[in-house]
């Protein structure tokens, strides 16, 4: 049997949101709350995923589906262990890299300082980022912005260039939140063909896509969330998704017999 | 993909799933991956096969070494930074030069020529004094103010990017450094410019300033994970800074303060002991020491210790200032030194463990 690469156990995530609902947030609220001696009302938990359990595997690349809020995200965050767990645990064999869309970063320098430290931040030695910086250049296809800095790329360009430095380093999970969803279509087979290498380089790939072609195309395992609850996990990728469609109120998917 | 042709049902419902479900369902090698579950425990299985709990900081020495595997990081994220910081000003990194000056310049209209508290000064020495203050104490100020927000800042980075998040006030304390060098080169022109010898003694200058660097990793640890758990910490940390400043022996003499027979502190010696072993104040005095020629003329403690000219300089300390060399010290020179290793080591150590007690908490925001 394969190795077991994420284990999440009966997850439970609790965000505590501040200065929403009730408390107007004004000075004389703030004070007379301070009088009365009162812990800040205004925190609402936002309960975010609701008990949660299923194992990954070496070499599995899973998609993770379901409506907006249904906890994908945050999810992803909890593997890579950004997300602290109120309840239950995530186990990881080695360090998870999360890739999100908001991953700016660093806005203010050049792209090409963000692949050099981000390469180092990510632990590798100079002489080995100074030999991997063409190709996580050419990979991101930024070109000749790669002198300007990073907040005056378009927003499929900033997260090319993320992807290209995030996988620059093979990670032994990857965890992928729509980073891909702006780049053009070039970009989207050129990382699919890299997530598949990651895969084969004996890692786990996780997705998170609003579209379900990408998931199809890449994924061998789907878990489809709801409410911060897992509605359907398993190897039955098509199966799955048509399920989420008819639950969604979508028509089932029509598929030529090429993809299936 | 994996046989999925079949019209088979999909994958088991995980429902409210938790261990219960794992344990309960019938056990059997078609079931373990179908439904992403498998028969025993989930916690026992990770253990079996070595997994490791995603959300757990690592051992304290495993994290030294890490953060030493990353200096180039630190170093090279410092430089970017530095270097990025005026790319929108006009005058560019000129201003690296300017802050210093400006600041230097402020200080002095107002300390040295409106309020005139150079009394007790030989006209002349206030300058080199109040400016080498000035400088020193705004690298350990903006190493605090800075690491109160950097964690908060630096969230999109820490959300990407796995390393460990010491990394980033290290970066920026460094940053600061790299800035007060630049400072330093500026008040060595000021310093010759007043017609200070250029001596050996500013050798003593490096160890004070290394000292002084661990003791501001340390407190910039501490500001950062406090900054990253309220933002109410960056909100109040300038006033508490800034009166940090205002207390004697940084902008003010502190000798003039406790050892004249008019000073607001000659009948409280332990409140000018304890402003004197202030971490800012012990490194300001070690650094002016140094630096300065005509302040050590005027350090208490330099000369045997001889009453009667200690007493006129009392009574009469602007017409005999040099007899202040006379008196007691309110911290003898050896006693500053040991204040100084002392301010940092501990900083240092508090500083690292508390940061690193709370590594898993950085990225939650």
């Amino acid at each position: 049997m394969a190795d077991p690469m994420v284990v999440v156990d009966d997850l439970h995530v609790v965000y505590r949101v501040y200065g929403t609902g009730g408390d107007r947030g004004n000075a004389p609220s703030a004070l007379l709350r301070m009088v009365r001696r009162q812990s800040r009302p205004s925190i609402r938990e936002v309960h975010a995923i609701r008990g949660m359990s299923f194992v990954a595997y070496r070499g599995d690349a899973v998609g993770v589906i379901g409506r907006n809020g249904s906890g994908k995200s945050t999810l992803l965050r909890a593997i890579a262990g950004l997300l602290p767990p109120e309840q239950g645990a995530v186990y990881t064999d080695g360090h998870a890299a999360l890739l999100g869309v908001n991953a700016a970063l660093l806005d203010d320098l050049t792209g090409e300082k963000n692949v050099v430290l981000g390469c180092l931040a990510m632990g590798m030695p100079p002489a080995e980022v100074k030999a991997a910086y063409p190709s996580i250049v050419d990979f991101s296809g930024v070109g000749d912005f790669v002198n300007l800095a990073m907040k005056t790329y378009s927003t499929g360009m900033g997260s090319r260039l993320r992807f290209a430095i995030a996988s620059a380093k093979s990670h032994d999970i990857l965890l992928v939140d729509e980073a891909l969803a702006t780049g053009d279509a070039e970009f989207r087979r050129k990382s699919h063909a890299r997530i598949e290498e990651l895969r084969e380089q004996a890692g786990t790939v996780f997705l998170v896509a609003h579209n379900l072609n990408e998931i199809e195309e890449t994924c061998n395992r789907v878990i489809w969330l709801e409410k911060g609850k897992i509605v359907q996990a398993g190897d039955d990728v098509l199966g799955i998704i048509d399920a989420y469609l008819e639950a969604a109120g979508g028509e089932p998917r029509v598929r030529t017999t090429a993809d299936a | 993909m994996s046989g999925n042709g079949s019209l088979s049902g999909p994958g088991r419902l995980s429902g409210p799933g938790s261990l219960g479900d794992a344990s309960t369902q019938p056990a059997g090698a078609a079931t373990v991956r179908q439904g992403l579950l498998v028969d025993e425990p989930l916690a026992q299985y990770a253990t079996r096969h070595g997994l490791k709990p995603s959300a757990a900081r690592p051992p304290l020495f495993s994290y030294i070494a890490q953060i030493w595997q990353r200096r180039h990081f630190v170093v090279g994220f410092a430089t970017a930074r530095n270097v990025a910081m005026y790319t929108e000003a006009r005058l560019g990194q000129l201003w690296q030069v300017l802050t210093p000056l400006l600041n230097a310049g402020v200080y002095f209209l107002i300390f040295g020529v409106l309020l005139g508290t150079n009394r007790g000064f030989p006209a002349g020495l206030f300058l080199p004094f109040l400016v080498t203050g000035v400088f020193v104490f705004n690298y350990t100020q903006r190493s605090i103010l800075v690491a109160s927000r950097v964690m908060h800042d630096s969230l999109p980075l820490i959300r990407a990017l796995h390393f460990p998040r010491a990394c980033l006030p290290l970066g920026y304390v460094i940053i600061e450094l790299q800035q007060l060098l630049l400072s330093f080169a500026v008040l060595f022109l000021i310093v010759l410019g007043t017609g200070e010898p250029f001596t050996w003694y500013w050798l003593l200058i490096l160890p004070v300033l290394a000292l002084q660097t661990l003791f501001n990793v340390g407190a910039s640890l501490i500001v950062a994970r406090w900054g990253a758990g309220f933002d109410d910490v960056s909100q109040l940390l300038p006033f508490l800074v800034r009166t940090w400043m205002y207390t004697p022996g940084v902008l003010f003499s502190l000798q003039a303060l406790s050892l004249t027979a008019l000073g607001a502190l000659r009948s409280h010696p332990t409140i000018a002991y304890l402003l004197q072993i202030n971490p800012a104040a012990v490194y300001i005095t070690l650094i002016r020491y140094a630096l300065l020629a005509n302040e050590r003329a005027i350090t208490a403690g330099t000369k045997p210790y001889n009453y009667r000219l200690c007493q006129i300089y009392r009574v009469f300390p602007v017409r005999n200032p040099y007899n202040v060399a006379y008196c007691h010290p309110i911290v003898t020179d050896t006693g500053l030194w040991l204040w100084g290793v002392g301010w940092a080591v501990l900083a240092l150590v508090i500083g690292f463990i508390f940061f690193w007690r709370a590594e898993v908490r950085y990225g939650r925001g």
